[in-house]
């Protein structure tokens, strides 16, 4: 085989990405299920604890926070199980190309699908649980830096389990330890910003999160898929 | 089409397996099972249900390392070239790695995308020669699983893969799909390719030799 006529992974990249977008915009409920159960679940407390305006203030960052890692988490299912059941996973994992970056690609395109909404609708949902105005750019920023991290965190739970017949909670199990962190920095920074903090050392870490969750985690997932697919 | 011609000496095996040893759940499988593949051979790997065809094939693709023993691509271990390998390698399992809810344009369009680029035209003519014309933007769920097979199938001539592992493909196939790949695989080992193929359906292809398991 000539040299030339190989893809790039480049190439491949992209194709993966493009692909996993086309099949979630034909799966209409893989767009709007996370999206709704987001939005479900926040507003259930208001009902369930108080609808008083001051104490549903001071709870709103971690109600949002902890609606955004359960929306995650029921999205990331679907990540690998489609492409298992019909061995297109297979066909991933035999590319000549190095599958971090496939994997990379799935989790991109993944979290695009079910993460962005959630970040995109998250303000809308703050001025609802009457978030002190201040803080809608920190809930928002902390979002959009944090959930990415959720979904590469859960693409290793779900590359581990993808091959067991019946899951049930094992993958929150796996999960939700790893997942504690981010959950913990991202309230402290919506709540220590309305006490006078500076918001870039919380910026920083959770960078630094997301850099090492997207540095690591795709090794961790592609190495789980291998021994899956055993 | 299937292109590579003859690039390597035709004398050294293009794929060989050393004292092959797989035992699952404390039962073996097979040992000791050494075997060679020149460019331009057809083998039919042959057992009964459950003497590990489909492990043998999974073990030389490398999507299962549970083995003891060593794979030579070319006459060097394959761990040592892992890329060179799957480059040249195209597998069709059981679960034949089409997406339900694209359509036989998409599904081809990515699977063929890891190997090679591959023009819309290219895809379409490939579907035309397994029958497949006028289903190509259909949804694969509209499809039979023996035309789901095809859709799997039509990417053997678009690849550029020398090495064919073909894993029971004839489970689904009508008469007419079946004498179509005999002549796919006839062709291929003409231009140099080899393949693996499992199946209990008589091959009739020319020259073909028979592994047997268990």
């Amino acid at each position: 085989m000539s040299e030339a006529e190989q893809t790039s992974t480049g190439k491949a990249f992209t194709a993966t990405m493009r692909r996993d977008l086309l099949i979630a915009f034909k799966r209409k409920n893989d767009l709007l299920n996370p999206f709704m159960f987001f939005f479900i679940v926040a507003t259930l407390f208001p009902i369930g604890v108080s609808p008083e305006p001051d104490r549903l203030g001071e709870i709103a960052a971690g109600v949002l926070w902890i609606s955004a890692l359960l929306a995650s988490m029921l999205a990331m299912d679907n990540l690998y199980r489609a492409d298992y059941e019909d061995g297109s996973l297979e066909q991933l994992l035999l590319s000549p190309h190095p599958l971090y970056f496939m994997v990379l690609a799935k989790n991109i395109s993944h979290w695009l699908v079910s993460g962005l909404p959630v970040v995109l609708i998250s303000p809308l949902l703050a001025y609802m649980l009457n978030l002190p105005a201040e803080s809608y750019f920190t809930l928002f920023i902390t979002l959009l830096l944090g959930t990415p991290i959720l979904s590469l965190l859960g693409s290793i739970g779900v590359a581990l389990t993808v091959g067991l017949g019946s899951r049930g909670l094992i993958l929150a199990v796996i999960t939700l330890p790893m997942s504690v962190p981010v959950l913990i920095v991202g309230t402290m920074a919506v709540q220590q910003t309305l006490n006078g903090a500076s918001l870039a050392g919380y910026l920083a870490l959770m960078g630094a999160m997301l850099l090492a969750a997207l540095s690591l985690a795709p090794l961790a997932s592609a190495a789980a898929l291998r021994i899956s697919v055993n | 089409m299937s292109s590579n011609a003859g690039t390597h000496h035709s004398n050294q095996p293009m794929l060989s397996a050393k004292a092959l040893f797989c035992e699952r759940d404390d039962r073996v499988l097979f040992q000791g099972l050494d075997f060679e593949l020149q460019s331009g051979e057809v083998m039919q790997v042959q057992g009964s249900n459950g003497s590990g065809k489909t492990t043998l094939m999974r073990i030389l693709c490398g999507l299962n390392d549970n083995f003891d023993g060593e794979i030579f691509w070319h006459d060097e271990p394959i761990k040592q070239q892992v890329p060179e390998f799957r480059a040249a390698l195209l597998y069709i399992g059981h679960r034949v790695g089409v997406n339900k809810v694209l359509t036989p344009m998409e599904n081809l369009r990515w699977s063929c995308s890891m190997q090679k680029k591959v023009s819309d035209q290219a895809i379409l003519q490939a579907l035309a020669e397994v029958e497949l014309r006028g289903f190509e933007e259909s949804p694969c769920y509209t499809l039979s699983a023996g035309q789901q097979q095809r859709v799997s199938l039509a990417r053997l001539s678009l690849s550029p893969a020398s090495l064919w592992v073909l894993d029971e493909p004839f489970t689904t196939l009508d008469a007419r799909g079946v004498g179509n790949l005999e002549k796919l695989l006839e062709s291929h080992a003409g231009n140099g390719g080899s393949a693996l193929v499992t199946t209990h359906h008589p091959l009739n292809v020319a020259d073909l030799r028979v592994l047997s398991l268990g």
